[in-house]
């Protein structure tokens, strides 16, 4: 294969995983990572590097159509963000400790695990969610953008969320995804954040805790111009599709998708973790 | 769609509105810029190298010059199209964390001093990993 026929391919296949990582609030990353290690058999660590900047172009690029339909919520955000870039430099510090293939297993079942949780059945909005008191002092109870006019929410489960922010950081400094299924595992199921509020929310969170480890990956070497440019244009591209559809879609569909996505990623990475693969 | 927004939202939660937008914005202008680089330095590296094999399989690292953002520069100075890649990376990398400085700015002219030391706390973490991996 040479480089020409090597980039259209990734491209294609970036474009696909920025449009479910888009639509699921994963990011485009924890799509990337398998992909360009089974398909394409590029070595985990320029894989990691690639789906770095993937995560960095899926948020930034979907935030911009997100948050003018206002389902994102800028201090639900920000708040977390103190944790999720936190865990990313101390999920960073223990890759260099800990082997691929153990966190790789441990992965795979928190994914499976947050599967589980995301498929239980859960009323969508509850109009009558109280609001815990550190979620009022932080301001973190919005509203949501309906057809009949702006709906109020309200937020509760406060440090739970903060703590599973937390390790959706370490995780990403750990593997460079975003770790978005995480990230909506607390704000949906800890916090009783509304889906679309979680799902747009964390895809605006993806960049910056990206940023946090992607500056280290690239001055270890880890970012490969050759890979890294039809990821990320890829991605994009796939992202933007994504977003405009995500606005549309019913939500139950969204959380069936959501699920059967994060099964597969999870059954994947302790397949590799276990067989040293990964 | 602006003027919707005025009419049927609370004075403070417009002012949150006004922000998400510029925000979004300026998300948008740095992903654009930093594709544009990016696809620049793609056309050209396609050009000059897109008949060679390509080989990814084993990790040997990247070169100084495209580690660094130092090299980096030096390298575009030479129109290395990996370099110019490179360089479209290092914007998109700045992008959100250009965001959150925006963000503390809005937070300030809001007057929400909590928010604005919440992003700062942000923005040191972000700096503390950037200046650490110098």
């Amino acid at each position: 294969m040479n480089i020409l026929e090597f980039t259209g391919l990734v491209a294609l296949g970036s474009l696909l995983a920025g449009f479910l990582g888009a639509l699921t609030g994963l990011g485009g990353g924890v799509v990337v990572v398998p992909m360009l290690t089974l398909v394409f058999h590029v070595d985990i660590r320029y894989a990691i590097g690639a789906s770095l900047v993937s995560v960095i172009a899926t948020s930034s690029g979907a935030a911009a159509a997100f948050v003018r339909e206002g389902y994102s919520n800028i201090r639900i955000g920000m708040f977390l963000e103190t944790a999720t870039t936190i865990g990313a430099i101390a999920g960073a510090a223990i890759a260099m400790h800990v082997s691929g293939s153990s966190i790789a297993v441990v992965f795979g079942l928190v994914l499976l695990y947050s599967a589980y949780l995301s498929s239980r059945h859960r009323d969508e909005h509850d109009p009558n969610q109280q609001s815990s008191k550190l979620a009022q002092k932080l301001k973190l109870n919005g509203t949501l953008p309906t057809p009949e006019g702006k709906l109020p929410y309200n937020v509760t489960g406060v440090p739970a969320g903060y703590s599973l922010m937390f390790g959706a950081g370490v995780l990403s400094g750990l593997l460079g995804i975003g770790s978005g299924a995480v990230k909506v595992l607390a704000m949906d199921q800890a916090m009783k954040i509304p889906f679309k509020v979680s799902t747009t929310t964390s895809n605006f969170m993806i960049g910056v805790t990206a940023a946090a480890s992607a500056g280290i990956y690239l001055n270890r070497g880890y970012v490969a111009p050759g890979i890294a440019m039809p990821v990320m244009l890829g991605v994009l591209a796939g992202s933007m599709i994504g977003a405009k559809i995500l606005v549309k879609a019913k939500v139950k569909v969204l959380r069936y998708l959501f699920a059967a996505v994060i099964v597969i990623l999870g059954i994947e990475m302790i397949f590799n973790g276990a067989t040293g693969r990964l | 769609m602006s003027d919707q927004i005025v009419t049927t939202a609370k004075p403070e939660s417009w002012d949150d509105q006004r922000i998400e937008i510029i925000i979004g914005t300026l998300l948008r202008t740095g992903v654009i810029l930093a594709a544009s680089v990016v696809l620049f330095g793609g056309v050209l590296y396609l050009v000059r190298h897109g008949h060679e094999i390509a080989n990814y399989s084993t990790f040997h690292g990247e070169p100084e010059s495209l580690k660094s953002p130092k090299g980096i520069v030096h390298g575009v100075f030479e129109v290395s199209a990996r370099a110019i890649i490179q360089l479209g990376l290092l914007l998109l990398i700045a992008t959100p964390v250009a965001r959150v400085a925006f963000s503390a700015v809005a937070f300030a002219i809001e007057h929400d001093y909590m928010y604005v030391v919440i992003t700062l706390i942000v923005l040191a973490v972000l700096s503390f990993s950037l200046f650490a991996s110098s």
